[in-house]
């Protein structure tokens, strides 16, 4: 099975370079033909995080509109995918919900990467309880233990506890979790094992959460947890917030390290990062979850394109770098709407000198 | 002419002898890449993969043992469903149906084969899952809730729904190729049996018989595709790597957790454990498939047939 997909990809993949050789011969077009303030014809290929997926493909049709000769193909797969495709070159960016690690780095085959965040998102808690009308508040505590499996029912006297006038019964709660290796997970985790020294001893900070047995059901990538959740009484999931957007579903408020429960959106997102910010080091490599600030969501991600430092390509690394550029200023307009957050001004400055550091041949390739 | 014949004849051998050598090539060859690529948890865990109860890929912690349960229990639950079925579809369209009625019918199981995997998990979720939990499972609970098999928390995701997705999935090539096979049997098998005054149900019980290592093959052909299912599975299976006694509780298949985090996984341990695990399921099939084989043998041989 996993043989056979191997190989028709590989199939897909000679046919796709078999059409893109030819396009490129009979474009007519002289490559690296200057066309405004672009670096020319080139095509960007970019794999990794599905949450941001959306989000890109708004950025690189809105941008191809302006700069037509830029053709900039980014095909998800999940932020693993997205760091292996960056590792092996086998495509020109990646994008990934978590900063890779030193090991990852150092399987890097290209040399130096870059990490440069463009956007902000939020994991949240969404439920399927038809007798609960107003927003859950949920502290880590209470979300930690329905995941370990130690809060059974709804009407447990820690969710009463801060909930007085929700109407909860006593079902069975069924936690839902992400199967499938994910950077959603990696934020979820996070969060709780900052917060609870009980969840970081059993499960831990990780993108493979694996729940005490028989506690929960795992659904495949964002939509198989929305799928449960929304099908299934009962449930808790956790989700990006545009997922749970689009499907009209309820957020929980969460409680923050400044003890205020805060509800999920662009403003609460950029808040936490913007707490943050001062601490961030210089590869901007860091976990924005559990962050300072009186409104600021605690289980907030940043999401990093990765590059390479030195781009092989003159054309192609300069297309990417303007692109970058745009999209964390005026590609920042199309961000709320998505229900992702913008970069606070403070992270801008900082991500700016991120995307001037690409270069190549020690040039830098933006002006 | 006879010389060219031979030449031919030469030429015709050696195109069908490098036909048939791929396959074990193949076969060689995947064996060769998973054990090269498995080596690393092959050396570090060797037995224990199998037997251990554990997945927990952040603590590097592998054990296989509820993926292999989940993989067999659910293919079992998706062949006592539509093994019967199958069988049932199949005779009605080859002994019994009039002519006007069998085509339209044929048409509509090829249909339910050509239905993408991915939609049928969808429908699992959106209709599947609601119905077993607030009708099926509810009725099994209440009538027969004191067995283990049917206790438990009722979400409507998980092994039952699992095995039944996987039933639907299957019953279209069982039946189509035990409609085949019946259709195989010698008219002539019919009327005689008919002709020493057997009724209907008996004559099919002769044609069976003699259908008996065709239908053997058609359990087999659909067991593979059950065995090896990934989509529709991961969508409503739970996929919870735990060994319950309860139908109700979530499961995992090796084939939906290679699905679900092959793409992901970075970490050499873990593609290792995962490609480890392509190679469990490799022998898992072969094990399930060669004990099928046996089965249906001993039951035809049982049957006074003795060519399976």
């Amino acid at each position: 099975m996993t043989g056979s997909n191997f190989f028709t990809r590989k199939i897909t993949g000679i046919f796709l370079f078999m059409c893109l050789s030819l396009s490129l011969a009979c474009s007519g077009q002289p490559m690296g033909e200057s066309n405004g303030s672009q670096g020319g014809n080139s095509k960007l290929t970019g794999a990794g995080s599905t949450f941001v997926k959306p989000m890109m493909d708004k950025w690189t049709n809105e941008f191809g509109k302006l700069y037509p000769s830029v053709k900039i193909d980014y095909s998800g797969g999940g932020s693993g995918a997205g760091i292996k495709a960056i590792q092996n070159q086998t495509s020109d960016f990646g994008a990934s919900d978590a900063a890779m690690s030193d090991d990852e780095l150092k399987q890097a085959k290209g040399g130096e990467i870059v990490h440069i965040p463009v956007v902000l998102g939020a994991v949240v808690l969404t439920y399927n309880l038809k007798e609960v009308t107003e927003p859950l508040k949920l502290t880590p505590e209470i979300i930690a233990d329905i995941y370990l499996g130690k809060i059974k029912k709804w009407n447990d006297e820690k969710i009463k506890k801060e909930n007085p006038n929700a109407a909860l019964l006593a079902s069975d709660i069924t936690p839902v979790f992400r199967a499938d290796g994910s950077g959603t997970s990696d934020v979820f985790t996070d969060f709780l094992s900052k917060t609870v020294p009980e969840w970081k001893e059993k499960v831990g900070r990780t993108k493979n959460p694996q729940l005490p047995q028989g506690v929960g059901i795992g659904g495949k990538g964002n939509e198989g947890v929305m799928g449960q959740v929304k099908n299934t009484p009962n449930t808790i999931g956790y989700v990006e917030l545009t997922f749970a957007k689009a499907n009209n579903l309820p957020t929980a408020l969460v409680k923050n390290a400044a003890e205020n429960f805060v509800e999920a959106t662009s403003e609460t997102v950029s808040s936490a990062a913007a707490g943050m910010t001062a601490k961030m080091p210089e590869d901007l490599r860091y976990e924005i979850t559990n962050a300072e600030g009186a409104d600021a969501y605690p289980i907030s991600g940043m999401v990093y394109i990765l590059a390479y430092k030195d781009q092989k390509d003159t054309v192609k690394g300069k297309n990417l770098a303007d692109f970058l550029w745009w999209a964390i200023h005026d590609g920042e307009k199309y961000v709320k709407e998505l229900h992702y957050a913008p970069l606070p001004a403070e992270l801008v400055k900082k991500t700016e000198a991120k995307i001037n550091s690409l270069s190549n041949g020690g040039k830098s390739l933006r002006p | 002419m006879a010389k060219t014949g031979t030449t031919g004849d030469k030429i015709f051998r050696t195109v069908l002898l490098i036909a048939v050598s791929i396959i074990p090539l193949i076969v060689a060859a995947i064996i060769y890449m998973m054990v090269q690529n498995s080596l690393p948890t092959l050396q570090r865990f060797g037995v224990g993969f199998l037997t251990g109860r554990e997945w927990i890929p952040a603590q590097e912690t592998f054990g296989a043992l509820p993926f292999i349960y989940g993989t067999i229990v659910s293919s079992v639950i998706a062949l006592i469903i539509s093994v019967p079925l199958s069988l049932g579809i199949a005779i009605f369209l080859v002994e019994q149906a009039p002519k006007n009625l069998a085509k339209p019918i044929s048409f509509m199981v090829e249909l339910l084969a050509a239905i993408p995997s991915v939609v049928y998990g969808l429908w699992g979720i959106f209709v599947l899952a609601p119905f077993v939990r607030d009708y099926l499972g509810a009725f099994l609970q209440k009538y027969l809730g004191f067995l283990p098999l049917f206790q438990g928390r009722l979400t409507g995701i998980g092994m039952l729904t699992g095995g039944i997705i996987l039933a639907l999935m299957i019953i279209p090539i069982l039946t189509a190729v035990v409609r085949d096979v019946l259709e195989v049997v010698p008219v002539t098998q019919r009327e005689a049996a008919l002709a020493l005054g057997a009724t209907k149900w008996e004559t099919t019980k002769v044609v069976l018989g003699n259908a008996a290592s065709g239908i053997a093959g058609a359990v087999v052909l659909g067991l593979g595709r059950a065995i090896g299912e990934t989509m529709a599975v991961t969508m409503v299976i739970g996929n919870s790597p735990q060994i319950s006694a309860s139908v109700f509780e979530p499961a995992y298949t090796i084939a939906s957790v290679l699905a679900a985090n092959f793409a992901d996984a970075t970490e050499k341990i873990y593609l290792s454990a995962l490609i480890e695990m392509g190679l469990v399921l490799f022998f898992v099939t072969f094990a399930v498939n060669a004990l099928a084989k046996l089965l249906i043998i001993g039951v035809s041989r049982r049957n006074g047939v003795a060519k399976a």
